[in-house]
């Protein structure tokens, strides 16, 4: 593996049986490096952001506002103002579809989304669909699992405002080209946004070639904690995003009557915001950039293969994704013969091995594949090959029980 | 054999192939549970005599616990009174449920409740053990509406 990290992880260096954990594509796990930062912050400067008159305040809003500043860096903003932190990829997108879409959309408008959104870059649009009179159309997949371009780029006309689309499959791993989606959105005139919840914790982002005007993320499946993510967007798209939220922060002047609002990104950020995990998701980012992000596509990739190999074992497993690791990341939704995804998932974890099982937030996804649910293994830069060989053996162990056979 | 691996046979068996899955010749009950979460269903017909289920159909959909349980069900109460049902059903619930021990015998597995104690070991997987009472939610459905 080009990336040994298991060991910056305490939650995988406990005393008990060796933990595969396999659920990175739903959260991922701590390092050390992160959890220090998050404790030298509590313990040593904690304090309100942007307000008091005092040292501890002032070295607080500098912690956090250099956290900005590295996340800026780590996606090749142009501009720390480009970083708008919010509690999630989910605030992110539905601050872009009530603020941005749910001011301009009119009737017979139309949002393109595809078949393989996470129900947060679905139902914030279906909710704003429902109150502009805009329509949703779906970009449909192909039977490699992959985005269906040339059926995409017939849906696209001048009616299309908003194009959504996941920069990664949270459920088959798909990685869409973002290129030819970029020149869908200037023959529509229409915004791009780009739900990067699960690349950009996976794979080299430079928002100047990618091609979106918006990029959510989230700081929790990347390393760092729960309750911040980034909004990020071209200047002039956010200088002209209405606030999702008033409160303080935010504005710039406060009448009784009315307000002027800050300069970005303070006026999309109302309220105390989450501090310290945004300067953890600094110190995330910096443990990322270390070890370099073409070298944690490298090693999802690997694993991926290695991965893909190995379940090849089973006459009776399907794998619901891309053969192509170059076209996908290291999430791989399975079912094993007709094993019920929540019993194989109970065997599993009675071996250590936690996977996901359900139909991991894309239901209309989970109709066009067939299945009720699947297992879902996902690796982060702690995934090694033998939580791999664990999965396999457990799911040896699996189709045993089962009566699953041969295999 | 260990009792663990008697358990998990037990269940398996029922999942592999569940009893009482024949229509009635007469419908006097009939309720659908569903768990949206996992994708299980059942659908649960009984015929009544008096106070007394005397036919239990059970068909369905899901996970081994959620069939499993559904049928070790429909075999324990067919031929009971509603009263004894009841009692039964406290039985099941307290043993998936609590950390006491009465609900089942170490001295003779299976004295109370049965294939049904082949469950026990669910309780170990809290998010579980509402597939293991999904069946019995919808008796308890079937039985309340009919007004028994």
């Amino acid at each position: 593996m080009r990336v040994d990290r298991r060991r910056d992880f305490p939650i995988l260096n406990g005393t008990g049986p060796r933990l595969a954990f396999l659920d990175s594509a739903a959260s991922s796990q701590k390092p050390q490096q992160v959890l220090d930062v998050m404790t030298e912050a509590y313990s040593s400067y904690y304090s309100n952001v942007h307000r008091g008159a005092y040292r501890l305040s002032e070295m607080a809003t500098e912690a956090y506002e250099a956290a900005r500043a590295k996340v800026a860096a780590f996606i090749g903003a142009a501009d720390p103002r480009e970083i708008v932190f919010t509690r999630g990829t989910t605030t992110s997108l539905n601050m872009l579809a009530f603020a941005w879409a749910g001011a301009r959309l009119r009737p017979g408008d139309r949002i393109l989304l595809t078949q393989m959104e996470h129900h947060a870059n679905l139902v914030p649009w279906q909710m704003v669909a429902a109150r502009t009179g805009a329509e949703l159309v779906f970009a449909p997949l192909d039977d490699r699992y992959e985005l269906d371009l040339a059926a995409m780029n017939h849906l696209v006309d001048e009616r299309i405002a908003v194009i959504s689309v996941t920069g990664m499959s949270n459920v088959l791993g798909t990685i869409p080209s973002i290129g030819p989606i970029r020149t869908m959105a200037e023959d529509a005139g229409a915004i791009l946004i780009v739900d990067g919840a699960q690349l950009v914790p996976h794979a080299p982002v430079d928002v100047k070639s990618l091609g979106a005007d918006f990029l959510a993320f989230s700081a929790h499946k990347m390393l760092g904690p729960t309750g911040v993510g980034v909004l990020w967007g071209r200047l002039e798209l956010l200088e002209a995003l209405e606030p999702f939220e008033g409160g303080g922060e935010m504005i710039a002047d406060v009448g009784l009557y009315e307000s002027t609002w800050a300069p970005v990104p303070q006026k999309l950020e109302a309220g105390t915001p989450p501090i310290v995990e945004a300067i953890g998701l600094g110190a995330a980012v910096d443990y990322l950039g270390e070890l370099g992000m073409g070298t944690v596509r490298d090693h999802d990739m690997e694993l991926t293969r290695y991965a893909l190999d190995r379940l090849g074992e089973f006459d009776h497993l399907t794998v619901y994704g891309p053969n192509n690791v170059e076209r996908r990341g290291g999430v791989i939704s399975f079912t094993l013969a007709d094993v019920h995804a929540h019993d194989l998932a109970t065997i599993l974890d009675e071996h250590h091995v936690a996977v996901r099982a359900g139909h991991h937030c894309a239901r209309p996804l989970m109709d066009h594949l067939g299945v009720p649910a699947t297992a879902r293994a996902s690796f982060s830069v702690y995934s090694d090959e033998q939580d791999v060989d664990q999965l396999v053996d457990a799911l040896h162990h699996a189709s045993e029980l089962f009566g699953v056979g041969p295999h | 054999m260990a009792l663990e691996d008697l358990y998990r046979e037990v269940v398996l068996d029922h999942y592999r192939n569940p009893r009482n899955r024949k229509p009635l010749d007469r419908v006097d009950a009939h309720a659908e549970g569903d768990n949206p979460l996992c994708g299980d269903r059942i659908e649960l017909d009984l015929t009544l005599d008096g106070d007394r289920v005397s036919g239990v159909s059970v068909r369905g959909q899901g996970c081994s616990i959620s069939q499993s349980s559904a049928s070790m069900m429909s075999q324990a109460v067919e031929g009971r009174s509603v009263q004894e049902i009841q009692a039964l059903a406290e039985r099941f619930k307290r043993m998936m449920t609590s950390d006491d021990q009465a609900p089942i015998d170490p001295e003779e597995p299976g004295r109370y409740l049965g294939d049904l104690e082949a469950l026990h070991g669910v309780r170990r997987y809290p998010v579980r053990i509402k597939c293991a009472l999904l069946g019995w939610e919808t008796l308890d459905l079937a039985l309340t509406q009919t007004n028994v």
